[in-house]
């Protein structure tokens, strides 16, 4: 946090709120101060959570049970429907769902693992250590993700779940790595982590209290951002048949319903639910890493907050608002539901505080 | 003599979803011709606030929220309003008319242009000449300021600090103002150097006759430079007189404590202490004057003064201040009347 | 304490630090250099042949301009950098960093303050964590790390000690951070504290009740203290010797009263008049007199000969093809200088 600026700084006089890591009522001041997109995407992803925990349990038919009733459309006995081969539709959604999030977790884990293992060493240890990891990250980024997943994938003995959570790992840790380098190296130039050597920290100490503490936000949006790369990457991997094909993940659903000519024969309650699934959680994920971003970064949350001024937006270049002149602006109409909002509260002078008129001064 | 800059009953806060706050209240400011005015104070004084938020130059969620801000100069003819004024006309008066000098010029100046391309930006936005001329004009700036003219072609990274606040100076000057508002212009550099730049800006405002509004947390170089100094604290005005009055007999205990708090090179060796205490907390104030916390002359009707600047008795000049109790000459109290443990800083 | 002042090889030219009265010595800096190499065969001479005796319960200030060396040197006698020549030694024995523990047992006996108190303590542990993890570090296992906190907190006046331990730093003002800082610093009990600019980014008023309490802990604890600023003023205030660098130089040195008020190095005698002076009101700024700027800012510090020749009213040839050493002025002053006798009469008639 620097105190150098240009324009004059809209950092706040006096001090400034921020997060309490560790202690409960922490996490409830850290989830008020979330933007709306954030809660929303939080209870989005919630939803398939609990959707993936106790779908399966609740399931009508197994996912796997053939009937005769092939490609029906939904119906009482079916709420989404069939497959050609009669298997309800909504069991092996719930099935899917669960699969699906359980690897992306997983590669999420093992994924941002790595990262942070091979960002903070290179970028603590820097020299020949920054170089070697460096060129290694740049190497995995440089070459194309998916030909390399799928001949990975295609080499592998099984195609299941934990051979694809190795390969998607395996490939997925490089841009975190690069992210959370660059954060390192920020960080390891400020002085308390220097203090923290001069009061006699061992390295790995430094490392894992002093350091990383201060990147949990990144590593979290990190997290976040692995987990969404491993869901596309896991159902496009199934997509092309490169997977368990007897599992029901979402991805394999998909690859079902394509050689089922679920498209050309418009049956779409086969494809169109895991579809619009995948497209919700990953929406579910990006609306959330918006909040997280937020939370490392509070100046981003003090330009949301500001831009709106007396019902107003404000934009960057606009000279500061003169207030008493705002409100000449709205309508009767207007100024009546204003008053309603929660902006018009931040109007009013508070009543502790009464102008206080100056004397003119002398000449 | 009318001022040239008349700032009237200005408050500035910045609004956050936990209500208002305070950084500027309810001052008044004027600027004469070809005056020095200093402005005084530390973190929390709204110092900066108050130049920025007279030119409107803060950024949301800074808003303006009383007074006017009336500029009455040659190019006006009658005053106008600063704080009423469209964008449109806010650009033109900016830089023509007031032009500042910020705080880091490090950071003030694009890293990526050269030094001639940004002051001809300054001087294209305000002037229309042909290429040639404003090439001269530049160069011209630079010669004013005591650089050599080959430094044209540099980038800021190339030049030492006190060249680039030169630079700066150079380009505040570029539209010839009559209003130079200078933001601790030279906090960042070493002493000798800050020397010769104020040396220059004196020279500059003698030859030139603009007017300038010095901001900075150093009293001792105010004394020495300012014609008048305003003292604020909490975004308030505490004092406000001429330099010579606010050295001999400082009517705020706020000023007698800053003039307490530079040790000086010349003279006896005084057992100095500052003053007691933190900064304000601006979103906590205490009722009445915001310094009683840390002042040993504070007593209970403290709480009830309405902070109006009141004539300091006995004063030659026009010397006002805020505290109706403590009068000039006053001794300091002794360190056993200093606020409680707790306030500690 | 003892009356004669301990021999010491950081004394150059023979002459005796003010600080030596003081105590015994508890660490010094022999023939400090340090090069820095630049892109493109450059080299920059951060500190070239620095010298100087801390003795336990005095004040030694260095005084310069950024760029003039004083932070690496207290850098490298922290530990922090290693020089490029020269030697340093603590309580008489050689100084070797060569290990991690060497480095840890150094750091039980020298401590460094940081100068930036919005940055120096780490904004997700709070007060109590900062300072338990030196006490834990340096005072063993089985002390009452709890108390020892305590304790460490009233030493800097953060009363009451139970309101400031759960604070985290962004609800302390700079004041009070700095206070941590030098708490912690403190936890490792050491003998040399090294002060780098602790005060210059607080703000005027408080200040001196920063150097104060410095001053106090020296006194209480006898400190050998090492402080670094920019401001002449403030050295005068709070050291009992001062050493002014410029350009990784030592150009003068001696008691601070007396180099502050009769300074003998022309460029001393610059930054003197230079800074800001609260009594003099009638001063040449307002006049706008132009010949007050003594000697300019044109030129940096010259690569061959006297650094400051390039700006110094008083250079001939031979400052300019040669760098003075310290030449001794009084049993406790020194300057380095070819022109001391017209710099300051008063004092190079007494040269030895």
């Amino acid at each position: 946090m620097t105190m150098l600026s240009t324009a004059p700084a809209t950092e706040l006089p006096g001090a400034r709120a921020g997060a309490r890591p560790g202690a409960l009522s922490g996490l409830a001041a850290t989830w008020r101060r979330l933007p709306a997109t954030a809660k929303a995407g939080a209870f989005l992803l919630l939803f398939f959570i609990l959707a993936a925990i106790i779908g399966p349990e609740v399931a009508p038919y197994a996912p796997g049970l053939q009937t005769p009733l092939a490609n029906e459309a939904p119906s009482g006995a079916h709420l989404l429907g069939t497959t050609a081969t009669g298997q309800d539709v909504l069991s092996q959604l719930l099935t899917g769902i669960r699969l699906t999030l359980e690897l992306a977790f997983w590669v999420g884990v093992i994924a941002t693992a790595l990262a942070v293992l091979f960002g903070v060493t290179a970028a603590f240890l820097g020299g020949i250590w920054d170089e070697l990891l460096s060129l290694l990250t740049n190497v995995f980024l440089v070459i194309p993700a998916l030909p390399l997943l799928i001949l990975l994938l295609g080499l592998m003995p099984g195609k299941g779940q934990l051979p694809t959570i190795l390969v998607l790992s395996g490939l997925g840790w490089p841009w975190g790595a690069r992210v959370i380098r660059a954060q390192t190296l920020m960080i390891r130039n400020r002085d308390f982590i220097a203090a923290a050597r001069e009061t006699g920290e061992h390295s790995w100490r430094i490392i894992v209290f002093e350091l990383i503490p201060n990147e949990v936000s990144l590593i979290a949006a990190s997290f976040v951002n692995t987990v969404l790369y491993a869901i596309g990457a896991s159902v496009a991997l199934a997509f092309v048949g490169l997977a368990d094909l007897t599992s029901f993940s979402l991805g394999t659903i998909l690859y079902w319903a394509q050689s089922g000519n679920a498209l050309q024969q418009s049956y779409w309650w086969w494809f169109v639910p895991p579809g619009v699934a995948v497209a919700l959680i990953g929406t579910a994920l990006v609306m959330l890493n918006t909040g997280i971003d937020e939370l490392g970064n509070p100046r981003l949350r003090d330009v949301r907050n500001a831009t709106k001024i007396a019902g107003r937006r404000i934009w960057p270049t606009d000279p500061t608002p003169v207030v008493g002149a705002a409100n000449g602006h709205r309508g009767k109409l207007a100024s009546f539901l204003h008053s309603f909002s929660r902006g018009s509260l931040l109007e009013e002078e508070p009543a502790d505080q009464a102008p206080l008129k100056k004397a003119g001064e002398l000449r | 003599m009318s001022p040239v800059l008349d700032i009237r009953d200005l408050s500035v806060a910045y609004r956050t979803p936990s209500g208002d706050v305070r950084a500027v209240s309810h001052v008044n400011l004027s600027l004469s011709p070809g005056e020095v005015v200093g402005l005084c104070g530390e973190s929390g004084s709204g110092k900066s606030t108050l130049a920025y938020g007279a030119t409107r130059l803060l950024r949301p969620p800074a808003v303006i929220t009383s007074g006017e801000v009336l500029y009455s100069g040659k190019r006006t003819g009658s005053p106008v309003d600063l704080l009423q004024m469209s964008h449109h006309a806010l650009r033109q008066t900016r830089w023509a008319d007031i032009a500042i000098v910020f705080q880091s010029a490090m950071n003030a100046l694009n890293p990526v242009l050269r030094v001639r391309d940004q002051i001809l930006d300054a001087i294209k936005a305000h002037e229309k000449m042909p290429k040639a001329d404003a090439h001269e004009k530049a160069a011209s700036l630079l010669d004013l300021v005591g650089i050599p003219r080959d430094r044209l072609r540099s980038y800021p990274h190339e030049l030492s600090g006190g060249m680039r606040q030169r630079v700066m100076i150079a380009m505040a000057l570029a539209a010839d103002p009559e209003v130079v508002i200078m933001d601790e212009p030279t906090t960042a550099l070493d002493v000798v150097v800050q020397r010769d730049i104020l040396a220059q800006i004196v020279e500059l405002k003698e030859r030139l006759g603009f007017s300038v509004l010095f901001i900075t947390h150093d009293m001792s170089l105010l004394l020495e430079l300012a014609d008048r100094i305003a003292v604020m604290y909490a975004g308030q005005l505490m004092e406000l007189g001429s330099s010579a009055a606010l050295k001999d007999s400082p009517a705020h205990p706020y000023t007698q404590g800053l003039l307490q708090s530079f040790p000086s090179l010349r003279g006896a060796r005084r057992d100095l202490a500052g003053i007691p205490g933190s900064p304000p907390d601006l979103r906590d104030l205490p009722k009445g004057c915001p310094f009683v916390p840390r002042c040993g002359h504070a007593v209970d009707a403290c709480a009830e003064v309405d902070m109006s600047l009141i004539p300091v008795p006995g004063a030659r000049a026009a010397h006002v201040t805020a505290c109706p109790i403590v009068l000039p000459g006053a001794a300091q109290p002794a360190p056993a009347s200093a606020p409680a443990e707790g306030a500690l800083s | 304490m003892s009356d004669a002042p301990a021999p010491s090889a950081a004394t150059p030219a023979g002459v005796t630090s003010a600080a030596a009265g003081h105590g015994p010595l508890a660490m010094e800096a022999i023939g400090l250099s340090k090069d820095f190499r630049l892109g493109r065969g450059k080299t920059l001479h951060a500190v070239r042949d620095v010298s100087f005796s801390l003795y336990k319960g005095a004040v030694v200030a260095l005084v310069g301009e950024s760029g003039s060396g004083k932070s690496t040197v207290a850098r490298m006698l922290a530990g922090q950098e290693r020089p490029t020549a020269g030697t340093m030694t603590l309580n008489g024995e050689p100084v070797h960093l060569s290990s991690g523990r060497a480095f840890r047992r150094f750091k039980t006996e020298v401590q460094y303050v940081f100068q930036d108190p919005f940055s120096s303590l780490n904004p997700v542990h709070n007060v109590g964590y900062h300072l338990s993890r030196p006490v834990r570090l340096h005072q063993g296992r089985d002390v009452d790390v709890q108390q020892q906190v305590t304790a460490l907190l009233e030493q800097v006046r953060l009363t009451p000690a139970a309101q400031f331990a759960p604070k985290y730093p962004h609800e302390l003002s700079g004041g009070q951070r700095q206070r941590v800082s030098f708490a912690r610093a403190l936890a490792a009990q050491p003998k040399v504290l090294l002060a780098d600019e602790p005060v210059s980014m607080l703000d005027v008023s408080i200040r001196l009740e920063m150097l104060n309490l410095l001053d106090d802990l020296r006194k209480r604890l006898s400190l050998a203290l090492l402080y670094i600023t920019h401001d002449i003023a403030s050295a005068r205030y709070f050291a009992d010797e001062v050493l002014v660098m410029y350009a990784g130089q030592v150009v003068e040195r001696g008691p601070a009263e007396e180099v502050t008020q009769l300074p003998a190095h022309p460029y001393t005698q610059l930054l003197i008049s230079s800074a800001p002076d609260p009594d003099n009101l009638g001063s040449v700024l307002k006049s706008g007199n132009s010949a007050a700027r003594a000697g300019g800012t044109a030129g940096g510090p010259a690569a061959v000969g006297c650094p400051f020749s390039t700006r110094c009213p008083l250079a001939d040839d031979r400052c300019r093809a040669e760098n003075p050493a310290l030449h001794q002025l009084t049993a406790v002053r020194a300057a380095a200088c070819w022109r001391l006798s017209e710099a300051a009469p008063a004092l190079a008639g007494g040269a030895a």
